[in-house]
């Protein structure tokens, strides 16, 4: 009966209305909370600058050698890092970092590497864990937001895998696949090697007579404060920047099926339209022949 | 007279930023007290109180949970895990 598709499209209509709410609100939140994550972005800069300065400083001032700059070639192992999202709803966020990884991992196993996977983010932990992966390590803790607490416990847990020795599992190297925040409109998948630790970005020489550092109470120590710091501040702004894309790609996702679900209705409504019209038309044709043999018979 | 200029920096934020006539701090082996024309240094600080007597208002009082500080050129970087103010880092901060 036709009676029966108009209800059909209405109800249609109706549901995607609904969505169409949801996705708008996502949208809008996912809006909002870009502008903190860039805020804390700039926040934590300072401090990364201010490590960066301080581990150029004796890189240039002193050839102290520490074990966190030193490549090992003792083991074959080396630790990946996947920063991915806890959440969905970020269009291709997480399937990209997944497939920049899915290429790491597949470059380092022609290499003859052993790989130790760590990963950040419910959304890549669930990947790997349906497919079988062994996960070294794994954390989810709010991937839109994340803490320097949260920062501090994955660095410290590569730190320690970096340090340990080869008979423990310890690991030769370490890369990080992360999302780089450009700007609004574009995050690239980024593969960083992390450790051993190449001091080269910010050496800046002085003009004239380079001042002479003291380093208090040896470069040694200072260099042992310094790294790991160093690496954590790093692992932290990689969060920070991972998070900022996050919201980027949502709020882009959610505004496309916004923008979707406002075609699905005006369809649905002409379709709808269209039934309505035949309802009518049909019922004024059979009224019509109706009374056209009522006519005719008398 | 020469001043420092000071930055205050914790992990997710700059606490405070201003110029001082002098720092004072906890380094490994003692207290370190940095004065304008200072050589540069890079020193491990212990957890404790860093103190900046600064040229306008009062001293900034804030307690670290360890960390650097760098001197170069009159430009003072503190550097901590943590930073707890004590006293004075209100009026400066942003």
């Amino acid at each position: 009966m036709a009676g029966g598709s108009q209800r059909v499209y209405r109800q249609r209509i109706k549901s995607t209305q609904s969505l169409k709410k949801m996705f708008r609100a996502q949208e809008l939140i996912a809006a909002s909370r870009i502008g903190k994550a860039r805020a804390r972005t700039a926040a934590a800069t300072p401090y990364a600058q201010a490590i960066t300065r301080a581990v150029s400083a004796v890189a240039t001032h002193t050839s102290v050698e520490h074990p966190l700059t030193r490549p090992r070639v003792d083991t074959d192992r080396v630790a990946v890092l996947v920063v991915a999202s806890d959440r969905g709803m970020a269009g291709s966020y997480s399937a990209a970092i997944i497939r920049e990884a899915e290429r790491l991992l597949e470059r380092l196993a022609a290499d003859g590497k052993q790989v130790d996977l760590y990963v950040a983010g419910r959304r890549a932990v669930t990947y790997y864990r349906y497919r079988n992966r062994q996960i070294a390590g794994q954390w989810s803790y709010g991937s839109d937001n994340p803490t320097p607490e949260v920062a501090d416990e994955i660095a410290t847990t590569l730190l320690d895998a970096f340090m340990a020795p080869a008979a423990e599992g310890g690991v030769g190297e370490l890369h990080v696949v992360y999302t780089q925040f450009v700007n609004m409109v574009t995050q690239r998948p980024r593969v960083v090697r992390m450790l051993p630790l190449e001091v080269v970005e910010g050496v800046s020489e002085p003009a004239g007579t380079q001042p002479l550092y003291d380093f208090e109470p040896s470069p040694e120590e200072v260099l042992d404060a310094l790294l790991p710091r160093y690496v954590r501040s790093r692992i932290f702004s990689f969060l920070l920047e991972a998070a900022a894309s996050e919201l980027a790609s949502r709020q882009r996702a959610m505004h496309t099926a916004t923008d979707n679900a406002e075609d699905l209705i005006r369809t649905y409504t002409r379709l709808a339209n269209q039934a309505r019209q035949a309802d009518i038309t049909q019922e004024i044709s059979e009224i019509v022949s109706g009374a056209d043999a009522l006519a005719a018979s008398a | 007279m020469a001043e420092l200029s000071v930055d205050l920096v914790a992990t997710d934020r700059k606490v405070w930023s201003g110029t001082a006539r002098q720092v004072s701090a906890p380094s490994v082996d003692g207290q370190i007290g940095i004065l304008a024309n200072h050589t540069p240094v890079l020193a491990v600080l212990r957890a404790g109180t860093v103190s900046v007597t600064g040229t306008d208002g009062p001293a900034v009082e804030v307690h670290v949970s360890g960390g650097f500080v760098s001197v170069d050129d009159n430009l003072v970087t503190i550097v901590a895990d943590d930073i707890t103010p004590l006293s004075g880092t209100e009026s400066h901060l942003a």
